[in-house]
Order: structure tokens, then C-alpha cells, then sequence
């Protein structure tokens, strides 16, 4: 993809020595990533990194549905920001988009107005009896990853490069509208041309599809998805992205937002089941990665403990175009090897020629 | 013999040289190109005439190299000015009895605006880059071939608070109109499509010339800014605009994207008002002493403002005003002599 | 074909690319004047129909110079042929003309 300076958009990046903050919807969707992150960083990488068990949802989800006041949500944040201090770090790192978005916002909301700073101050020490201190670096797990990128192609096991043709792999990268639309300084490479995934996949041999509609939301827009009734401009909005893609023939999509990889993956089963339309090539869907589970498949690790199972649109016609060795039989297997259940046969999935996917133009 | 140093050998410049000179004033031009005839000499035609750029400019040239007692210093930068005396490049000093500032504006940086890939896409062109492509007989798209479906796009760079450019740029709307016909002109076949927020028509034979681009060229306008440009996998430009006067989003790809770069105040203004202690407005613009009775007088006896310099004009307009300019100047002096 | 209790919006953008601007062409051809609006609104200000409608003359002609036919012959069916609107235009259109004629290359579309 041909892009001027992202140079022009550089963060610092702390380091070493993260607090880190989950998110409230990726365990649930793509329950290994965060683990993936956890152990990249500190086994793969040797980085401090704390999981903090008493830290809560940032209320964002509520917050972006009218139902969290600005107040509240200042003040969970501030309790964030305390038990970061109280664990002895400075370097905040969240892995959820909005989140980071919301931080962002924050952070400079109080920067911008004192007076509501001061004013959570006293809510949080009302509440809780703590007290916090702002970090002294904010950032997305992308943009950590991204930062070591360099060192995670150097402990390579595999490139993204299609082992049949030697050629790259195509990848659309979607960044979420809360890394970078909001502040786009805060995104590396701006909004415009963001680099924090585009970074990775070159780092790793890929290439970053350009389409048309690559800056268009995913469409999960909150309180927009939740209600049945807004469901359908909202997957509209998928499948814009979708169909615009398509001709471009991407291997995968790799997403750094837990919205817009959930939206990406499980809407193609829901089009693919409601008018037959699938994306990918051979009639089935596109496989959506998030940056994690590329990290984790360039880093050598099993796609089933990168909980690549859990994914709607099924991941195995890629691990075969990038030559990873799996266990087709271990795929509906947990932890502990018990069986977790598998789902029923899906249109996204089934390679049928009746879906074809069929370029309009 | 008194002596007046012009800053900027642009139309303005060289127009208020000749002026000067004819009233039996030396005169010294600094340029900061290596050739005087300012931005003008990259144009091609001029609105709303379709007068050849050159005609104007060659004109001019002539004129002022005819002039006995004026004198051209190119490829040197004012450094310092006072009424009496101006520092340029190298660090020597001119000596005069007053000093006139026609030292134009900017062009706007087109790749600021991020979203309309100039820089990284084919075939996004400016203005500037289409005068040249005209010029030089060369318009084409990237790959040799003729578009057959363009897009112009005004107020790139004007009227936009997100690049810090809030005054409107004044010419380039009927610059639009004109390019629209000479593409058309020159690709009868294609569809050329304008986007605009406003259209302004100031000039005499403006409106009628605008007229005559919707009727007789059917050259389609459209109301509305078009938000972004990304690339289609035939190679075509896909642009995103709202038809404003339908209330829905329009999508087309397009092959020439050309964008209309405004007129941003000149990159030397500031120097001007940190190191000269002259004016400016809040565009950057330079600010004159007054709008009616004083529009080409400084807030500094003695330095004297002529063209773009204190804000965007036509041809015309600059050409006037430096004329008033050196009437202004020769009698400033003759009253301090 | 599962019912989820939704279905899937369609696109409201103008594609251009998409729309067959064939008849639009004709119709700018036989009436080039049509280009010349600019929107002043003058017609629908004085609209006899679209005082009282949903008719907006400029608005469906603007749509039709777009490739956007839908609905256009229905709407055009308001007008009340008063003339109004002509007398109005500051560009000189002949809107009743206007009227007649998309009515006649476009039909019941």
C-alpha cells in the first residue's frame, strides 16, 4: 500500500514495565489473545508485565450507550489509574480500543479543564479512599506490540508469506474509529494512513491491501448495535467494508479493536446466513485475526491455544496457506482437553459453490 | 535620485517597479527565485479570458527590463526591513527612501490534507500541477492513457479550520470553472464533475463563465465536499461526497482527481512581523493600515504593501494595487523629502 | 435463510458508477439549461404541489441529472403544470418544460 510519512504520527512507546488493562468482550470472542499478549510480552519479549485482578471494566460499553455519565466513568478510570500507581508502575497499557479511546480522551479532558480533574479527585477518594496519579505513558497493546515488532520478526517461526506460492499474504488491516479518529495523533500513522497493524504485517512478510472502503467503520457504533431494531444499518456498514474488500482477495483481516473483530468475523456468518453472500475466496468467509493471534501464529504458537477456534469464520484455510502444523482433532478441545462442544455447519463455512461469492461490478 | 526597494518580483512587484521607475524613482527588485515573474509564469491561461499566462508575464518582463533605472536582485531573500533600509541575503543593506512588500502568498500544501492521498495516489493532481500539465501539453493520466471521468475539487485549503486556513482563497473558484473547460476542451467525452461548498463569481465575466461551463460544456456541479479519496482495484479513484442538495452521500470513481490549492499567506509574513515589527492579520496575511483609504500602506511609515501579500487577488487586483502602491510611495517621499 | 429480526440496510449513496446515466444524459442533452440550477430553491418556494407535498422539483431533477430515477415520474406527476415556478427561476429554466420532459424519457420507471 503506498503511503507518504507515517513518521509524522510517532507516540512514545514505553518500554518495559506495562500495567495492564483487559477488556470486557475479548474473552469472550477471542478468548486467547489477551493470554497470547501476556505471554508474548513476558515470555517471549522477557517485559514486566502486571495483570491486575482488581481492575474493572472502564464502563465504556455503558458510556458510548447513554447509560455511564461522563462523572462516573471519569472516576472508574481514575480508580484505574490508582491501582496502577498502587501496584508500582506507570506505563498504562489497555488492550480494548474504546478503552484506549476513552483514556485518551480523558487524560486530555482533564489537561483541558483542571476543575474536572479536580472534581474526580474527590469522587474517587469519596468512593474508595485512593488516590491516582496519571500515567506516564498510555498505550494500546497494538501499539506495544507494534513497538516490538522488529524483535518479534527476529524470533520468527513463520512469515506471513503463502508457503504455496512463496508470495506474501494479502491483509486488510482495520484499526478501530476510537485509536486514532478521536485524536489522531495518538495512532501511530495518523487516521488517514494508519501504520500500527499495516507495521506488523510488513514487519512479518505480508502485504496491506489499500480498498476502497478501508476507512469505513465496522459499524458497531454501541448503543446502535444493541438495540435489534439499529441491527441493520449497523451490519450494513460491515458489509460495505466486506464486499469493497473482497475483489482485493485478502488472506485475513487483522483487527486491533474487540468490536470491529467480533463485528468483521461473526457478521460474515450472519450475511452469509441471512442472503447467502460470502467474502473470501473458494465461497467462504475472510478469516479475522486479531494482531495477537498474528503475533502468536508468527511466534510459533498452536492456533488452538491462541483460542483460534473460537473464531466464526473457520481459520483453517489460512494455517494451511502459511504452512502451520495443527491438530484438526484438538480444535474443540479446552485446556485441559475436554471437549468445549462444536458448532453447527455454517453457510460461511462451507465452501458450497451456491455462495460463491459473486463481484457485482 | 531617491531609491525604493520592491520586495518580491512577482506581477505585483514588478507592475509597482515599472510604475516607480516611469515617475523617475530608482528602483531595486529582490527576488527570491532565480527568475522574477512570480507564480504567474507557471500558469497557464488566465480567467475569464483564456489570456495566455505569457502574454501577461512576458509583457511585464519586457517592460521592466526596458526601465534604465531598475535594477533585479533574484535568488536573495529580504531579510530585514525598515523604511530605509532593507537587509537581504548575504547580509548586505540597501539603502532607501521607502520599500514596497509584494511578496505574495503560498501555495497550500495539498498533502496536509491527508485524505485526499495527493502525494500517494495517482492521478491527484493540484491546480498548480494541471497549469504545468497544460503547459506543457502533457495532460494525461499516469499510465499515458486520456481520463474519461474528472473530478475538481474546490476549497482545498480554504475555508477549513482543520488546516488553519479559515479565510476563503477567492480565485479559485473560477480557476475550477476554467480548468473544468479546458479539460473539457481538451476531453470532450469525459465527465468532469465540480465540488464546491460555495461558488463565487466575483469578477466581471465570472458568472457568465459559469454559465457557460453548466450549459454549454455540461460540466456537472455538485454541492458538497468530498471527504475522502482511496484507490479501486481498476486503478480508478474512488471519492466520497455528500450531494448536498439531494441529502444523500455520492460515491464515483473517478481517474483525475484535481484539487484546488488556496492561496495561504506568504511563508516570509512572519519573519516580517517578528523580526520588522509589521502587522498581520489573523490568516497571516499582512494587515494594511486600512481597508478603504489605506489599503496599500503599512502600519510603518514608509514600507508600502502591493498584491497578495496581504491577501488572496487577482491578477487584476495586484496589478492595481501596485500601481496605487507606487503612486502611494512617490508621494510619501516627495512629503518626507 | 435464517430471520435474525433484522435485515441489512441498503446503501442510500448515490453511486454513480453504478447508476445508468443514460437517460440523465438525454435529458441534459435535450435540455442543457437544466444544468445551469444552482439551487436557489426559488421553484419550490413558489411550488403550487410542493406546498403542499412532499414534491420538491429541484431536489427530483437534481436526483434524475444523477442517475436517480426512482420515484421521479410519481413526483413529477404532483405538478400542476402553473408555471409559477418558471416565472421565478433566476437561471431562465424552462421548469415546466423540465417537468414534461423527464415525464416523457423516463416513464413509469
Amino acid at each position: 500500500m503506498k503511503r507518504s510519512s507515517w513518521t509524522d504520527y510517532q507516540k512514545e512507546i514505553a518500554d518495559n514495565n506495562y500495567y495492564y488493562a483487559r477488556s470486557c468482550i475479548r474473552q469472550n470472542f477471542f478468548p486467547g489473545s489477551e493470554k497470547a499478549f501476556l505471554n508474548i510480552l513476558s515470555k517471549d519479549l522477557g517485559r514486566d508485565i502486571y495483570d491486575d485482578p482488581l481492575h474493572t471494566s472502564c464502563t465504556g460499553i455503558g458510556y458510548h450507550g447513554d447509560i455511564v455519565p461522563l462523572e462516573t466513568i471519569m472516576t472508574v478510570v481514575a480508580r484505574q489509574f490508582a491501582l496502577m500507581s498502587e501496584a508500582g508502575y506507570e506505563n498504562f497499557t489497555s488492550s480494548c480500543i474504546t478503552s484506549f479511546g476513552i483514556y485518551t480522551e480523558l487524560l486530555a479532558t482533564w489537561e483541558e479543564f483542571p476543575e474536572t480533574e479536580e472534581r474526580t479527585r474527590e469522587n474517587l477518594y469519596k468512593a474508595t479512599g485512593r488516590e491516582f496519579t496519571k500515567p506516564k505513558n498510555l498505550a494500546h497493546t497494538s501499539d506495544v506490540i507494534f513497538h516490538h515488532r522488529k524483535e518479534i520478526g527476529q524470533k520468527a517461526k513463520r512469515k506471513l508469506i503463502n508457503t504455496y506460492t512463496g508470495e506474501p499474504l494479502k491483509v486488510v488491516e482495520h484499526i478501530g474509529c476510537h485509536y486514532a479518529k478521536i485524536f489522531p495523533k495518538s495512532g501511530i500513522g495518523g487516521s488517514e494512513f494508519p501504520y500500527v497493524l499495516a507495521g506488523m504485517v510488513e514487519e512479518w512478510g505480508g502485504e496491506i491491501v489499500d480498498y476502497p472502503e478501508r476507512r469505513h467503520c465496522c459499524g458497531f457504533g454501541f448503543r446502535n448495535y444493541l438495540v435489534q431494531a439499529n441491527r441493520g444499518y449497523s451490519i450494513a456498514n460491515s458489509h460495505r467494508k466486506l464486499e469493497s474488500m473482497a475483489p482485493f482477495k485478502p488472506d485475513f483481516i487483522v483487527t486491533n479493536c474487540p468490536g470491529c473483530s467480533m463485528f468483521l468475523d461473526k457478521w460474515q456468518y450472519t450475511i452469509a446466513e441471512m442472503e447467502g453472500t460470502t467474502f473470501g475466496q473458494n465461497g467462504c468467509g475472510i478469516p479475522v485475526l486479531t494482531y495477537e493471534e498474528m503475533a502468536g501464529l508468527v511466534l510459533g504458537y498452536d492456533p488452538w491455544e491462541l483460542g483460534m477456534q473460537m473464531h466464526q469464520v473457520d481459520v483453517e484455510p489460512l494455517l494451511d496457506k502459511m504452512g502451520v502444523e495443527y491438530d484438526p482433532s484438538a480444535k474443540y478441545l479446552g485446556v485441559n482437553g475436554k471437549y468445549i462442544g462444536k458448532p453447527k455447519k455454517a453457510i460461511v463455512n462451507s465452501r458450497s459453490k451456491e455462495t460463491l461469492y459473486r463481484i457485482k461490478r | 535620485m531617491k531609491h525604493v526597494v520592491v520586495i518580491g518580483g512577482g506581477v505585483a512587484g514588478i507592475r509597482c517597479a515599472i510604475e516607480l521607475a516611469e515617475m523617475g524613482i530608482e528602483v531595486t527588485i529582490v527576488e527570491k527565485q532565480k527568475h522574477i515573474g512570480g507564480k504567474v509564469r507557471n500558469w497557464h491561461k488566465l480567467f475569464p479570458s483564456f489570456t495566455p499566462a505569457e502574454n501577461v508575464v512576458e509583457e511585464l518582463i519586457k517592460r521592466v527590463q526596458n526601465c534604465q533605472n531598475v535594477q533585479i536582485r533574484c535568488c536573495c531573500e529580504a531579510e530585514n526591513i525598515t523604511p530605509h533600509q532593507v537587509t537581504i541575503s548575504g547580509g548586505e543593506t540597501l539603502n532607501c527612501d521607502a520599500v514596497v512588500v509584494a511578496s505574495g502568498f503560498t501555495l497550500f500544501d495539498a498533502r496536509i490534507k491527508e485524505e485526499y492521498g495527493y502525494g500517494i495516489y495517482d492521478n491527484v493532481i493540484t491546480s498548480a500541477d494541471l497549469e504545468d500539465m497544460l503547459n506543457r501539453r502533457a495532460v494525461k493520466l499516469t499510465n499515458g492513457a486520456s481520463p474519461r471521468r474528472i473530478a475538481l475539487l474546490h476549497c482545498v485549503g480554504s475555508r477549513d479550520e482543520k488546516v488553519c486556513q479559515r479565510h476563503c482563497s477567492k480565485v479559485c473558484c473560477v480557476t475550477g470553472v476554467k480548468q473544468a473547460m479546458e479539460l473539457k476542451r481538451l476531453f470532450p467525452t469525459a465527465d468532469v464533475f465540480n465540488f464546491y461548498m460555495d461558488i463565487r463569481m466575483f469578477g466581471p465575466g465570472y458568472e457568465e463563465m459559469y454559465r457557460e461551463a453548466q450549459a454549454d460544456y455540461n460540466i456537472h456541479f455538485v454541492r458538497g465536499r468530498i471527504s475522502e479519496v482511496s484507490p479501486t482495484i481498476d486503478g480508478k479513484l474512488q471519492i466520497k461526497a455528500e450531494d448536498t442538495l439531494t441529502g444523500r452521500p455520492l460515491k464515483m470513481g473517478v481517474d483525475l482527481l484535481v484539487l484546488l490549492i488556496g492561496m495561504k499567506a506568504g511563508d516570509s509574513n512572519k519573519r516580517f512581523e517578528l523580526s520588522c515589527h509589521l502587522r498581520r492579520q489573523d490568516s497571516g496575511f499582512m494587515q494594511p493600515k486600512d481597508s478603504f483609504l489605506g489599503n496599500v500602506e503599512s502600519n510603518m511609515n514608509g514600507v508600502f504593501y502591493a498584491g497578495t501579500v496581504t491577501a488572496p487577488k487577482t491578477i487584476g487586483e495586484s496589478l492595481n494595487e501596485a500601481v496605487t502602491a507606487a503612486h502611494s510611495v512617490a508621494e510619501w517621499i516627495k512629503h518626507t523629502a | 435463510m435464517i430471520n435474525f429480526g433484522f435485515s441489512i440496510s441498503k446503501p442510500r449513496t448515490i453511486d454513480i458508477d453504478r447508476n445508468n446515466l443514460h437517460k440523465s444524459n438525454e435529458i441534459i442533452e435535450a435540455m442543457p439549461e437544466l444544468q445551469t440550477c444552482i439551487g436557489c430553491g426559488s421553484c419550490t418556494a413558489t411550488c403550487t404541489a410542493g406546498n403542499l407535498t412532499e414534491f420538491n422539483f429541484r431536489k427530483v431533477h437534481t436526483l434524475v441529472r444523477r442517475g436517480e430515477y426512482q420515484g421521479a415520474y410519481e413526483e413529477m406527476n404532483k405538478c400542476m403544470l402553473c408555471g409559477k415556478c418558471r416565472l421565478v427561476c433566476p437561471r431562465g429554466i424552462n421548469t415546466r418544460g423540465v417537468v414534461m420532459l423527464i415525464k416523457r424519457k423516463i416513464g413509469d420507471f
